[in-house]
């Protein structure tokens, strides 16, 4: 038994506020020392939001903290107590349905997180317990538990690795779902328990781990190569035991993931802000009929007239009390320009609405077979209302596969596949070339590539059958490394792997070449280059590197350079990395001194890494160039077009990634973020510098930075857009450490001032792209964002685990159901297949969703000005369902022009559609119908014979006209306002008339047993039987469209002279529209939306 | 909330043109070419129909005095000053005379008017039982309670019919005399006190309680008239198919007004010679003064009026249409300058987007 402290684990680190002493198998060290079970959560993860027994009353209490719902509880509360014009039913049964509704989703989605989580939860796991393999639920592993973990299975919790199947402890990781990079790492186990590789030898194992308490920056200790995080992969190892460390919501996945909050449209807040606009006025008008009602009551005779006494408890009532009940009741009264039904509407809307999304064939993708998924319904109109798109790269903007394009020997360009060369078989013949290069140098180069790598073989499973057997499986730590192998598979070199410490390469003679491997020179950042050295079978032993251009051209003769030196940097502009390949010979006696110093530096216990970097760069020097290859990170199709489009959409698109930002940056310039003439600003620990000045240096830098971008557009804000075309380009480089250091640096005064310098530049530069971020970073950049002035929408595309919590922070969050797992997707609002769904997304489903749902929501607050409030109940079926179908299948603009203009997206841009100009716009257009009704039936009420029978009509007569001419205007005006007209619109808007009419009938044709009044008796039809009540209402609807009317044909006529005669034609087409007269169309058509 | 697509075997969606959002579509632009037509038909038949309106209203004769007997207005006055607080006033009657120098073309509605009265007050409004009004004889012993404070007597008893509506009813009547010579007799003029009220309110929304040993006094009993009544609600009149709750009055009184100046039928003249008209010559109208309006500063009316095909005299929908007529087609001229100047500037500057 030993016993040993890993004090490594949270060295370096100051503020150790506590650290935990977890005990290896939760065996006591030593008898000494009592056992103190510690207190640790248990590792279960949960992310929902309810329980079965907390969800009535939770959910209620969230749902009535929604502005409207709690009014209508008020109004409910009023009607139930106090006397009032209507039953509470009116408004209690739109309210019940209302919550009912939004709490069944609620809970259906709670859930659905509940099952998710189970998943999760319940997975098996091993255990190691008294040297057997317990198999257990993984939400009951303990912290201390000793865990088994096989090839290709998930960690369960924070593991630190004791020992794997290999000899060396190692075992591979990919980190796919926690930080976006898919490619492998070793990690290592700890040295003292290498060797406990069996059950029985492990559960002897006696030790104490202690360790820092749980931290959320994955990067600060993602450093230490013992500590296996939870979500990360197994790979190409068997199996591996690990002791856990941090369990469930302390794992660092968990710490990193944020709370699901729920999220509010736009829209959603600008009905909010007219709520409380109509709450103001409801409250006046109440209180204005109050005081009238009052100074009417002034006159005796009319407070109490002989044919209308009160009764005794009514001239009890203290005067005050009943001037409250007074204006509480009137306030009931009127509540109806607070349309309860919008509510009801609204969601509807949006619930169906967002099947359009999944229903949508071009989201659906062929490889995974799956359309988009939409977790949200609420934010459809959001995604018309982005000003801020935040994506991923890894995954993201790119397919996350390598491919090899294009490489050159000595300065002769070969590329692309053998198809158009000169009849020779791609396997056994040369590489296409424009001119060649020496055979030799070409075999050496090839060899090169096959040689100069840590690539390691998998060997297929013989699941693949006979037809794949051939292939192979490389398994790198750097994808560029695996494409590079393959390129060279293509030209005939074919890596078939190690044996006993021989690479075996098979060239284009279908002959096995072996070569001893001698050493490896690991790739590092700070080098960014590598080297192998290896001795071929007569004998030579050969040095092979390959690096970046930098790293590699001052260590070759200057006179090999120029020639290769244009082809890198062409390859660099085009978005390719580029990796330039160098050679030397060593001498046999030259070697023996090299090999002694490389492994005296590997045994070095102090400074190991310094010594061997020292060694390293002795021997890399004096080498021969090559040549350079290509390799493309492949980007997903149609991400550049995507970018472009969005740019032009006047969005503005940031990348956040936790790749290195060289590859990051050339990922940008491919996918055409930055444009070749985009001027870079950097703020990166390159430009800014290890040493004391840091923030100095970095304050300078922000000042310069601030100072370029201002000179270059004076003008602010406000001719941004325009600047943007005119003038020079910049982007901005930031990566994680120093973003840390400006948004962190919060103890000194200057650091609100970085933050607001740094936030003006972001704003200035067209694209930024910020490399090296951990989650919570990027949900911080989100956030900054979202908290600037004006607060912009925000939208957060990413498809793995690391991007949650940026989907979750953002306005709008999408996942991309990618390879990386289902995280994101999960958590997020929509999820497609592929980032280029985005744009049709954006600019199509958003458009049309923002479009719709403002015109409902507008179309709702001037609806029912004029409501006679008995009328309520089925006032609801009446006027809902017509602008419920509008609001479903309108398409102002057609879909295809949507997608290839985005400029379009600019005029819907900061909720234009719902600002305060078309708010007034509608209210007094209720107002005025609302005035033309009244006094349009008045006057017509001065005689109160209406018939040739001479009898005459009342009270309800009167409200039935004005409810009629209401309902029949609501609906044409609605008519009016549709520019798509559908079967459906057709069925809804007639049918609904007709039902109103029939139901006018109904209701009015029978005796009504359960009602206490029979006031609608036959009240319709006696009203249709007179000439001049049709009269009235044929030229009241008339009137009261007519502005509408107007207001179109001025807007056709406006727009006629915008175009030319020839567009003109092709308009009133517009399924048939041409692209090329597209432009032009569009500016008017969308000029017309946005007169709302 | 979360679904995928549903279970069938692929998740391809379905490629219909609904779920594509590519339904077929009509889409009608009002464009000027439409709406200046438009305009100018609707205009001008907007006109048509004013004139139609307004000539047929202003054919229509109406004859009205105001009996309210303000001081120095005929001799309703002295029963007015009579009734001057003193509630229920002791009966009266007025006369007012006036002569017709040609024929009044009938048929001859006579109408009672108030003023300044507001049957559409809310309180007063749902003071009513409509269900003892259809004659159901629980709802006969126990009124609703908003028929208060006219729900119970004194005594206790159940008033029928309760409420402030039925209670308030108008007690006012009217002969109309007719004298064809000068200086000759007065001959009565048969007034049709039926068919004023609505069919259905008359046969079906108010019924009698069903009768008691065939006596309707028998069914009411145990019942109070309403405070205001000189007399129960079954000796309303002397016509079995008329007394009771399908009083023709009363069921047109049930009838609330919208406004607070309200007109009610309460006769036809279309009996005898009088179907065609009221004849030439001189007439006198007997008013049993009961009804109090000065104590709410209201005023009593009586009209006698001919009838249209579009009811009574209401010049309002003829102007209306008048008026909007000549505003569409002067909007549609407008519209037409507008749309001609942009057309001239469209053809000048024609590549100017």
């Amino acid at each position: 038994m030993f016993r040993r402290s890993f004090n490594r684990f949270c060295a370096g680190e100051e503020k150790r506020v506590g650290t935990r002493t977890v005990f290896v198998g939760n065996h006591p060290v030593s008898e000494t020392e009592a056992y103190i079970a510690q207190k640790f959560c248990d590792n279960r993860i949960i992310s929902s939001k309810y329980t079965l027994w907390n969800f009535l009353p939770k959910n209620l209490f969230e749902q009535f903290r929604r502005i409207a719902n709690f009014y209508f509880l008020i109004i409910f509360l009023i009607q139930v107590t106090v006397d009032t014009p209507t039953s509470p039913i009116t408004s209690g049964l739109p309210l019940f349905f209302v919550i009912t509704v939004t709490a069944i989703k609620q809970g259906y989605e709670d859930w659905l997180r509940h099952r998710a989580d189970n998943e999760v939860n319940k997975s098996t796991v091993y255990i190691i317990e008294n040297a057997k393999r317990v198999k257990k639920e993984s939400e009951k592993i303990k912290v201390g538990d000793i865990v088994e973990v096989q090839a290709d299975e998930t960690f369960p919790c924070d593991l630190i690795l004791l020992s794997s199947c290999t000899v060396d402890g190692t075992c591979y990781v990919t980190t796919a779902s926690l930080d976006g990079e898919s490619n492998c790492k070793t990690h290592y186990a700890v040295r003292d328990t290498i060797e406990l590789r069996t059950v029985e030898s492990i559960d002897n194992l006696r030790a104490a781990i202690e360790c820092e308490q749980p931290q959320s920056d994955l990067y600060k200790s993602l450093g230490p190569e013992n500590l296996l995080l939870k979500g990360a992969t197994l790979k190409n190892t068997k199996k591996i035991y690990g002791v856990a460390v941090y369990t469930g919501m302390e794992t660092k996945m968990a710490l990193n993931y944020q709370g699901k909050s729920q999220k509010r449209s736009a829209v959603e807040k600008s009905i909010n802000a007219f709520l409380i606009v109509y709450l103001f006025i409801l409250l006046t008008k109440a209180a204005i009929c109050t005081t009238l009602k009052y100074v009417w009551q002034s006159t005796p005779y009319n407070d109490e007239p002989w044919y209308n006494q009160k009764t005794q408890k009514e001239r009890e009532t203290w005067k005050v009390l009943k001037m409250f009940t007074d204006f509480l009741s009137f306030m009931v009264l009127f509540n109806f320009i607070i349309p309860v039904s919008m509510y009801v509407t609204v969601e509807m809307q949006k619930f169906l609405g967002s099947f359009f999304i999944s229903w949508d064939n071009d989201f659906y993708d062929e490889e995974i077979n799956e359309g988009a998924l939409v977790n949200t319904s609420d934010l459809n109109e959001e995604l018309g209302q982005v000003d801020y798109v935040f994506t991923d790269k890894t995954g993201t903007l790119t397919e996350n596969s390598m491919e090899f394009i294009e490489c050159c020997i000595d300065g002769h360009k070969y590329k692309g596949v053998a198809q158009e060369t000169d009849g020779l078989s791609q396997t056994d013949g040369p590489l296409p070339y424009l001119d060649r290069a020496d055979k030799n140098r070409e075999e050496l180069f090839l060899r090169a590539l096959c040689l100069c790598h840590t690539v390691e073989v998998k060997p297929n499973d013989t699941v693949d059958g006979v037809t794949e057997s051939s292939e192979l499986t490389y398994m790198s730590s750097s994808p560029d490394e695996i494409a590079l192998v393959k390129g060279a598979k293509k030209y005939g070199f074919t890596f078939v792997g190690v044996q006993n410490g021989y690479m075996r390469v098979e060239n284009q003679r279908k002959e096995i070449e072996e070569y001893e491997l001698l050493h490896t020179l690991n790739f590092d950042s700070v080098r960014r280059r590598m080297s192998v050295i290896v001795k071929t079978q007569s004998g030579d032993i050969l040095l092979f590197c390959k690096g970046a251009d930098s790293a590699v051209f001052p260590r070759v003769q200057n006179h090999e350079i120029d020639l290769i030196k244009v082809h890198v940097e062409h390859n660099a502009m085009e978005g390719y990395r580029t990796l330039c390949i160098a050679f030397k010979e060593i001498a046999p006696d030259d070697y023996e001194r090299v090999n002694r110093q490389l492994i005296e530096a590997k045994m070095a216990l102090q400074d190991r890494e310094e010594k061997m970097e020292k060694v390293f760069d002795e021997i890399e020097t004096d080498m021969h160039l090559i040549g350079a290859t290509a390799v493309e990170d492949k980007l997903q199709d149609q991400a550049a077009e995507t970018i472009e489009a969005l740019h032009a959409a006047g969005l503005k698109v940031w990348v956040l990634t936790g790749d290195k930002m060289e590859t990051a940056k050339s990922t940008c310039y491919a996918c055409r973020l930055f444009q070749t003439n985009t001027e870079l600003l950097e703020l990166t620990t390159k430009t800014i510098e290890e040493s004391e000045r840091k923030e100095d240096r970095l304050h300078e830098l922000l000042t310069e930075y601030r100072k370029k971008l201002l000179r270059e557009f004076p003008k602010s804000t406000r001719s941004l857009k325009k600047a943007w075309t005119e003038h020079q380009e910049y982007g901005l480089i930031i990566d994680g450490s120093t973003l840390s250091l400006i948004l962190n640096s919060s103890q000194d005064s200057g650091s609100n001032n970085y933050r607001s310098i740094f936030l003006q530049i972001c704003m200035k530069c067209t694209a930024v792209l910020c490399c090296r971020m951990a989650p919570l970073q990027k949900a911080q950049i989100v956030r900054m964002v979202k908290n600037l002035k004006g607060s912009p929408i925000t939208l957060s595309i990413g498809d793995g685990a690391n991007d949650v919590s940026m989907i979750l922070e953002s306005h709008v969050g999408i996942g991309i159901k990618g390879k990386e797992g289902r995280q994101a997707s999960r958590n997020s609002d929509y999820a497609v297949p592929k980032f280029k769904h985005l744009k049709k997304l954006l600019l199509a489903h958003g458009h049309l969703y923002y479009v719709r749902i403002a015109h409902l929501v507008q179309y709702f607050f001037y609806k029912p000005l004029y409501d006679a409030a008995y009328l309520t109940m089925y006032n609801i079926c009446f006027t809902s369902l017509p602008i419920l179908a509008y609001s479903l299948l309108e398409q102002h603009i057609n879909i295809d022009t949507l997608t290839s203009d985005p400029r379009l997206y600019m005029k819907i841009s900061g909720n234009a559609m719902l600002q305060l100009g078309p708010f007034l716009y509608w209210t007094f257009l209720a107002a005025f119908e609302g005035t033309v009704f009244f006094f349009g039936t008045y006057f017509l009420f001065q005689t109160t014979s209406l018939d040739e029978n001479g009898k005459v009509y009342g009270n309800w007569t009167f409200g039935t006209i004005i409810f009629t001419i209401l309902v029949f205007t609501v609906t044409l005006k609605l008519a009016l306002d549709t520019r798509f007209w559908t079967w459906i619109n057709h069925l809804v808007i007639w049918g609904s008339l007709a039902f109103y009419v029939f139901f006018s009938f109904f209701w009015g044709g029978i005796i009504w047993p359960f009602l206490k009044q029979q006031r609608m008796y036959f009240i319709f039809a006696q009203m249709l039987s007179s000439v001049s009540i049709w009269l009235t209402i044929i030229l009241l609807i008339f009137v009261s469209l007519s502005p509408e009317m107007l207001r179109i044909v001025l807007r056709s006529v406006r727009r006629r002279s915008t175009r030319s005669n020839l567009s003109c034609k092709k308009a009133s087409d517009s399924l048939s529209t041409r692209p090329s007269v597209r432009p032009l169309l569009l500016r008017t058509f969308s000029d017309e939306s946005n007169i709302f | 909330m979360t679904w995928s697509a549903t279970a069938r075997g692929a998740h391809q969606p379905d490629n219909t043109a609904f779920t594509q959002q590519r339904l077929p579509a009509w889409h009608p632009l009002l464009s000027a070419s439409i709406a200046l037509p438009l305009f100018f038909c609707a205009g001008l038949a907007f006109i048509g129909l004013g004139l139609g309106l307004y000539y047929s209203s202003n054919g229509i004769k109406e004859l009205a005095y105001d009996y309210t007997g303000d001081p120095g207005t005929g001799n309703c006055s002295v029963c007015a000053t009579a009734g001057q607080g003193r509630a229920p006033p002791p009966p009266c009657s007025c006369a007012w005379y006036f002569s017709l120098p040609e024929l009044f073309q009938g048929p001859v509605y006579l109408y009672y008017e108030l003023t300044n009265f507001y049957q559409n007050n809310r309180r007063y409004g749902v003071s009513r039982d409509d269900s003892q009004l259809s004659g159901l004889p629980s709802s006969l012993r126990h009124p609703v309670n908003e028929c208060a404070p006219y729900q119970y007597s004194a005594a206790g008893l159940p008033i029928a019919p309760c409420g402030a509506i039925a209670n308030s009813l108008f007690n006012d009547s009217f002969s109309l005399w007719h004298q064809r010579q000068p200086n000759g007799p007065y001959v009565e003029v048969p007034l049709d006190r039926t068919g004023i009220a609505w069919w259905t309110d008359y046969h079906v929304k108010f019924r009698n309680p069903p009768l008691v040993n065939g006596s309707l006094a028998l069914a009411f009993r145990g019942t109070a008239p309403p405070p205001n009544w000189h007399r129960p609600v079954y000796e309303l009149s002397p016509d079995p198919n008329n007394t009771g709750f399908i009083n023709q009055d009363f069921v047109v009184w049930m009838r609330t007004a919208a406004l607070p100046t309200f007109r009610k039928l309460y006769a036809r003249i279309r009996q005898g010679n009088y179907s065609a008209g009221l004849p030439r010559g001189a007439y006198r109208v007997n008013i049993t003064y009961n009804y109090p309006v000065r104590a709410f500063s209201g005023h009593k009316r009586l009209i006698f009026s001919s009838i249209s095909w579009m009811g009574g005299k209401n010049p309002f929908l003829g102007i209306a249409y008048l008026l909007v007529g000549s505003l569409c087609i002067f909007v549609g001229f407008v519209m037409l300058v507008v749309y001609i100047r942009y057309q001239d500037q469209n053809e000048d500057e024609e590549d100017d987007e």
